[in-house]
């Protein structure tokens, strides 16, 4: 199958490329960009006027819902939600429902994602066994079942000798470390920032301390052990600043950022919105700034859905006792041209937040599997109209869960098609 | 964001009573005088007004509690009201359609007020904002976040004995972090604009960023006490001797517990509150618990004042149109 997408403004941040110019697909791969080809000759043309093509989204952190899950969420369902985002990779942390700490779950994810082939689903194999904290995975064995990186989730790995044998024993495999910095003694029982709002509401708080306290740590192993190492969901500015410094020093360290919280802070939460309940919590507007300031300044590379789909179940409780997290997928697209449009960074810069640097910590974007669109490079494609406005709706969300706080906003650019190794997996009709 | 009161109907007037952040100065005078005039049907010999006549509540309490839930049934059936006690095993989670389920049951039942207590902070919030619109919600003590009728009859109490508030200074003593009493008396405090308002514990008993809240934070007794016209002491639950909040009762009591000689830095005629229960000898001794300075169990007699008036106040609300009547 051989595609040209014409007459759109081609946005390659990896190339450097922001023109107008024709994008040619040739089977699994782009064939050229600009002129075809010599001898090129389309089976179908998409007219892209008036609309961006770029790279297919790489979302570097994304629960699914499958398999054992209660949200009604499924690898087919939430991958089908990725592409009607333009998202073409999505990561999977090792602790949503299934437990990626064995070859077997790996594989079964990637086959589940395969067979729905609407997006791409890498894994991240565990960094302990059961993430227990105490024994090393078998991270060789994992990483031979595809796994991109290492990972303890959400859990903490309390033990700092065994935080350290991980770090070392993953460098030696060539595996990169995916990080969610939180002290668990400082975090325990918290479900929001520790501060003006956790005070009024009477909700135990997780103070700032339990992000660097554990970034601390993390950093002085890192440096300690040669380990590469991403740093995921960063919600404090002091913390940012850390990983600022170490990477000024010369440290291999990346970091990243959930969407939402570049846009919302615990004042969100008013009396107690549980759809402002996410892991780590939204902090103050100080934070909500740094965090800004550190995607202009480079600091963060990349912005992820930390997509988390529930039942309706699971945000009616009490906030203590309600799930954390949100459907992220469809916004992260819209949110992340929002701040081009609010002019924090330009729309290439914007879009290499969500493609080009993704693919950089994941690593592949040297290896032409997501990020770019150079000629040999995987035809990953999102082709999106960025003037479009439109408000999101539940009934109107492809991901089986529609927990989001951000219901009833006006987005704006909302995603035309997407697709996956030349295979067309969305196209928006009106 | 919900930017209308939740606890607020179309016209302005009190349909739930989840905390008293947000109630205007006049509408707290307005529930302390309609207390006031409650007082005197206990003093009665019919101790019974049929405002509330046919009309159910429901005391639906996740957690357990004395004295709360009895005046909270006794000020319902001063005001002639129908009383179901439902107790829900604590231990069990209640969360989800499993918690609406249950109220949409009752709904179907004609219940027409949830008196709530849990030990989650934000569930009379979420009961209020799922009920059918002839519910009203009353919060009888949401985790660690509010107990508006407790912080209104503490209010009531010290107006019957100081008149005016602007010229008063108010200590709260004790475990402020844990205290959803300690957060709805700040509310109505600052709203009703005492002069000084203290808070005095230790560091490990006081949140972060209470000063926000309008509060001066002490970490000493004597310094907190000073000149006070008002000493309210908290309860001290005995679980805060783990997790590294406190060394000990003992090191407590001594350096925070309230005696009759600590009390004399206070003002000459300060009163002491407890909204109970007492620890005798952790947070307070006996002596000033029984004391001539105490108001601990004015304290009581006008809890069920003060939960007559909400009660009243709300679910007694004359409807807005006849849309509403048929609604009821």
């Amino acid at each position: 199958m051989k595609i040209s997408i014409q007459h759109g403004r081609l946005i390659d941040p990896a190339n450097g490329i922001d023109t107008h110019a024709d994008l040619h697909i040739a089977d699994e791969r782009i064939a050229g960009v600009g002129d075809a080809p010599a001898g090129f000759v389309a089976d179908a043309h998409i007219d892209a006027s008036g609309q961006v093509v770029c790279p297919g989204l790489i979302d570097l952190r994304a629960r699914l819902g499958e398999p054992g899950g209660e949200s009604g969420a499924s690898i087919a369902s939430e991958t089908a939600a990725a592409a009607s985002a333009g998202i073409t990779t999505l990561v999977c942390p090792p602790d949503g429902e299934a437990l990626i700490d064995n070859p077997a779950v790996a594989d079964l994810i990637r086959h589940r994602a395969k067979l729905a082939g609407h997006a791409r689903v890498l894994s991240l194999g565990a960094l302990t066994q059961g993430l227990d904290g105490h024994q090393l995975a078998e991270m060789g064995a994992l990483k031979e079942a595809g796994c991109i990186g290492v990972s303890n989730g959400l859990r903490a790995v309390e033990n700092t000798q065994v935080m350290r044998r991980a770090m070392e024993y993953a460098a030696s495999q060539g595996l990169t470390v995916f990080l969610h910095a939180e002290d668990p003694w400082l975090a325990a029982g918290g479900c929001a920032h520790e501060g003006a709002v956790s005070v009024r509401l009477g909700l135990q708080g997780i103070p700032e301390a339990a992000e660097t306290i554990a970034v601390a740590r993390d950093l002085q192993l890192i440096e300690q052990t040669g380990a590469r190492a991403h740093f995921g969901l960063l919600s404090s500015a002091r913390a940012l600043r850390m990983i600022a410094r170490a990477r000024f020093d010369g440290l291999p360290v990346s970091a990243d950022v959930a969407a939402h919280q570049l846009y919302l802070t615990e004042m969100d939460i008013g009396y107690f919105d549980t759809q402002c309940h996410v892991r780590p919590p939204l902090r103050t507007q100080a934070d909500r700034d740094g965090l800004r300031q550190g995607l202009h300044e480079g600091t963060l590379g990349a912005i992820c859905s930390d997509h988390r789909p529930h039942g309706a179940d699971a945000k009616l409780a009490p906030f203590p006792a309600s799930e954390p997290g949100i459907s992220a997928l469809e916004t992260l697209l819209p949110l992340t041209l929002r701040l081009a449009d609010e002019g924090l960074l330009s729309l290439s810069q914007a879009l290499a937040c969500v493609t080009q640097r993704p693919a950089e910590i994941l690593g592949l974007l040297a290896r032409g599997e997501g990020g770019s669109l150079a000629v040999g490079a995987r035809a990953d494609v999102c082709l999106f109209d960025p003037e479009t406005y439109w408000e999101l709706r539940a009934e109107e969300m492809h991901s089986a869960g529609h927990n989001t706080p951000f219901l009833g906003w006006e987005l704006k650019g909302r995603v035309t098609a997407c697709l996956l190794a030349g295979q067309i997996t969305h196209h928006y009709c009106d | 964001m919900r930017r209308r009161s939740l606890q607020h109907d179309e016209q302005g007037r009190l349909r739930h009573l989840l905390t008293i952040e947000g109630l205007k100065r006049a509408q707290i005078v307005d529930i302390l005088d309609t207390a006031e005039s409650f007082i005197s049907v206990g003093e009665q010999k019919v101790r019974k007004v049929p405002l509330l006549r046919g009309k159910t509540v429901v005391n639906l309490f996740f957690e357990a509690s004395t004295r709360t839930l009895t005046t909270f049934e006794l000020a319902a059936k001063r005001l002639s009201a129908d009383v179901l006690k439902i107790n829900i095993n604590t231990s069990a989670t209640v969360k989800g359609e499993s918690l609406l389920d249950m109220l949409h049951n009752l709904e179907a039942m004609q219940c027409d007020m949830f008196v709530v207590r849990h030990a989650d902070s934000g569930a009379a919030h979420l009961i209020a904002r799922h009920v059918a619109p002839h519910v009203s919600v009353i919060n009888a003590g949401d985790g660690s976040h509010a107990h508006p009728t407790q912080a209104l009859l503490d209010m009531l109490t010290i107006r019957r004995r100081k008149g005016e508030f602007a010229p008063l200074t108010v200590a709260i003593v004790g475990d402020i972090m844990h205290s959803r009493v300690a957060r709805s008396q700040i509310h109505a405090l600052t709203t009703l604009g005492v002069s000084e308002l203290r808070v005095v514990a230790p560091k490990t008993l006081i949140p972060a960023a209470v000063e926000s809240l309008g509060v001066h934070v002490c970490h000493d007794l004597d310094e907190g006490l000073r000149d006070a016209d008002v000493v309210i002491m908290l309860r001290l639950q005995k679980e805060r001797m783990q997790g590294a909040l406190l060394p000990s009762e003992g090191e407590y009591f001594a350096h925070f517990g309230l005696t009759e000689e600590r009390l004399a830095v206070a003002k000459p005629d300060a009163i002491v509150m407890h909204p109970g229960p007492i620890n005798r000898g952790v947070e307070i001794a006996s002596s000033v618990a029984d004391g001539p300075q105490s108001v601990i169990l004015e304290q009581v007699s006008n809890g069920i004042a003060v939960r007559m008036a909400v009660m009243s106040m709300t679910l007694g609300r004359p409807p807005a149109d006849t849309a509403e009547v048929q609604a009821g």
